[in-house]
């Protein structure tokens, strides 16, 4: 199965080929590299542009006035934060121009820890992209929605931000993407770029991939459950669904939602799962004052009060300013796995 | 490179036809008219801001005719400042729109009663929606000849901003951007100097002796002209944009220009006599040529005086964006 990386990338190839992306850039995006975290080796319309974030975003904006259609790629999130009014620029111009303009074009960006990145490496930034309106934010938990949900951002007439959960980015899939050959060795010797020279490289890449796309806007049911509800996207997902598995073993039934759009997201799904089950536990890793899951969190006390057997939770990264470096500090900074289980486990066992 | 030209000697003759003269003469007076229309509206409280160019006429108004007008790469690209109506009106523009947006009309082809006054958005003419931080269209410019320059043919992008906006960042990106050697680009970079930053006078703002001269460091052909002059402005302007037409490489152009308004109606928008007024002197130069006369030009004037208070009084009885309506375009799909 492909990684994540590898998903992304086979989106891309399938984008640039099929769905009339011209421009995938950033630094270090296009040849020797393919990005720091290997995700455009070997597509035919990279470039390298300067080392200017503002420069970036705005080109992706240019080049979508101009007719083009561009995936632009910030190296982290963290050097995303000096373009925001950018950011706001570009999702208020189609409201702003009163319909008259609008932006075909694709922001992706590492979110979050796990690869201990330090300060400067880790940040999240669901709360903030979700902050400005007239974008589209998305965020896959493995391969298999990384490239159905590249496939659709591509296909938009809007400006989408992918957000990329690079703890996640090696992580083999469980389910096949469309068109992936069988096995793992012959697909890497098919797509990955050899170390060393590279300059007579070239991907074959896998003809028979497909158009899958995962729609914007819903969710993903990962594990039917009927006593608690977790929602959570990225990093955080796969220790849910881990959560989830434990607390079977010991009698506790947990449904597990993969939000996967962040904006619009699927509040149906949500919203029958948690009159379902009566417990809600939001998970992310994002700085936990104006977090995005305090969002979910009043739109259930306000939707679904009557429903609720027990207050809706929030777990998510600490307020503090940055993920330290150490071990230590940053297993503290943001939700571990045990963190998850105790915290479904206390809210299970929460009576009214 | 460009040579002297005889226009700067009063005694020379002007050299563009007498019906071109006379097109830029009626643009500037219908564009300084709307202007001052809007500013009263503002005054009389029909509008909650006004910002805008009068003192950039014989400036603007050379550009909007130059440029070759139409939808997509095929065509220009303006990436605009607030200060443009003059070039918005010689794209064929009527003042209304101007006039409904300072309104905030229901009615205002520029966003719905949704932005400032002189906050154009065309996107017939590839007119990039106008914003008020005043720097982000060089960063943005760039993307849009970098799609020209793929296509081919000879479309360019233009980007104009004021001399202050040049301390931002966006700035550098885009002398940096469009004068990379391995992919050079076909943007006329422009830069009106009014020598202000809202309320800081230029030497308060920036240091080098002409804007111009930053084009030096990054190998970008680049002048500074006198922007006063509507003869000047076009021939420059013709001879920078046909360098960046068929060269497909930039051009940094800067245009020394009056700001007779002050900065905004938070200034007060108050006539300030100090400055140079392009269209007062363009007249006297028009007079003493014999191609219009006083008269005539004093008719024109209360013609559009007229022309534009009709218009106004058109703007001000129509409804206002229905308040549902904040939910419209937030998307495309919505259109």
């Amino acid at each position: 199965m492909a990684n994540m990386a590898q998903a992304i990338r086979m989106a891309l190839h399938y984008a640039e080929t099929h769905l009339g992306v011209t421009d995938i850039f950033g630094e270090d995006v296009g040849a020797p590299l393919g990005g720091v975290f290997t995700c455009t080796q070997g597509l035919k319309t990279t470039w390298n542009s300067p080392l200017d974030e503002r420069g970036i975003i705005g080109a992706a904006m240019g080049i979508a006035m101009g007719g083009g259609r561009p995936v632009a790629e910030i190296q982290f999130c963290d050097y995303v934060y000096n373009t925001i009014d950018l950011l706001k620029l570009a999702g208020n111009t189609c409201w702003s121009s009163n319909g008259d303009w609008n932006l075909p074009m694709v922001v992706r960006t590492p979110v979050g820890s796990g690869i201990r990145g330090s300060i400067y490496h880790s940040h999240s930034f669901d709360a903030t992209m979700t902050h400005i309106p007239g974008w589209k934010v998305v965020m896959p938990s493995n391969p298999l929605d990384a490239y159905g949900l590249l496939i659709s951002a591509c296909k938009e007439q809007n400006p989408v931000m992918y957000l990329e959960p690079k703890a996640l980015l090696r992580v083999k899939g469980e389910e096949r993407i469309p068109g992936e050959p069988d096995d793992d060795r012959t697909l890497s010797k098919l797509i990955d770029a050899p170390l060393g020279d590279r300059s007579q490289w070239k991907p074959q890449w896998p003809e028979a991939l497909e158009a899958f796309a995962v729609p914007i806007g819903k969710g993903k049911l990962v594990r039917e459950g009927s006593q608690v509800t977790v929602v959570s996207y990225g990093r955080t997902l796969p220790l849910c669904a881990r959560a989830a598995a434990t607390l079977a073993d010991e009698g506790i039934s947990v449904e597990v939602i993969d939000l996967r759009s962040l904006w619009p997201y699927d509040w149906d799904m949500m919203k029958a799962s948690i009159q379902k089950t009566g417990r809600v536990l939001f998970v992310n890793e994002d700085t936990e004052v104006t977090n995005f899951g305090e969002h979910l969190v009043r739109r259930t006390v306000d939707e679904l009060f009557y429903s609720l057997l027990a207050p809706p939770r929030l777990l998510a990264g600490k307020f503090v300013p940055g993920i330290g470096l150490a071990d230590t500090l940053e297993m503290a900074s943001v939700p571990q796995q045990n963190d998850v289980t105790t915290a479904l486990r206390a809210l299970a066992g929460e009576q009214p | 490179m460009s040579r002297p030209r005889l226009i700067k000697e009063s005694s020379a003759p002007l050299p563009l036809d007498r019906e071109l003269l006379v097109r830029i003469h009626d643009l500037m007076v219908k564009t300084r008219v709307l202007e001052e229309r809007l500013i009263q509206m503002y005054k009389q409280g029909h509008g909650y801001f006004w910002i805008g160019g009068p003192g950039e006429e014989a400036f603007n108004v050379p550009l909007g005719l130059l440029m070759k007008k139409g939808q997509g790469p095929e065509y220009d690209y303006l990436h605009a400042h607030y200060r443009q109506s003059g070039t918005l009106l010689a794209l064929g523009e009527e003042p209304i729109g101007a006039l409904r947006q300072m309104k905030n009309t229901a009615s205002d082809p520029y966003s719905g009663g949704r932005n400032f006054a002189g906050h154009f958005s065309l996107r017939k003419y590839n007119v990039a929606p106008v914003s008020s931080p005043i720097e982000v269209q060089y960063s943005i410019a760039p993307g849009t000849a970098m799609v020209q320059k793929r296509v081919g043919g000879d479309g360019i992008t233009i980007v104009t901003g004021g001399d202050a906006g040049t301390a931002e960042g966006d700035f550098a990106t885009c002398l940096v951007w469009s004068s990379r050697p391995a992919n050079p680009l076909p943007v006329l970079i422009i830069v009106t100097n009014n020598k202000w930053g809202i309320s800081t006078a230029g030497e308060g703002q920036h240091g080098e002796t002409r804007v111009s001269e930053r084009g030096k460091a990054f190998n970008i052909r680049s002048k500074t002209i006198n922007g006063n002059d509507p003869v000047e402005a076009y021939l420059e302007l013709k001879e920078a944009m046909e360098y960046v037409r068929t060269e497909r490489k930039p051009f940094l152009l800067e245009a020394n220009v009056s700001r007779l308004y002050g900065h905004s109606s938070a200034s007060g928008a108050n006539y300030v006599t100090e400055e140079v007024d392009c269209l007062k002197d363009f007249e006297k130069r028009l007079e003493q040529d014999g191609v219009l006369t006083r008269q005539q030009m004093d008719d024109l004037r209360n013609r559009y005086t007229e022309d534009m208070a009709a218009a106004a009084r058109i703007a001000r009885d129509e409804p206002l964006p229905e308040p549902e309506s904040i939910w419209k375009h937030i998307f495309a799909e919505d259109k």
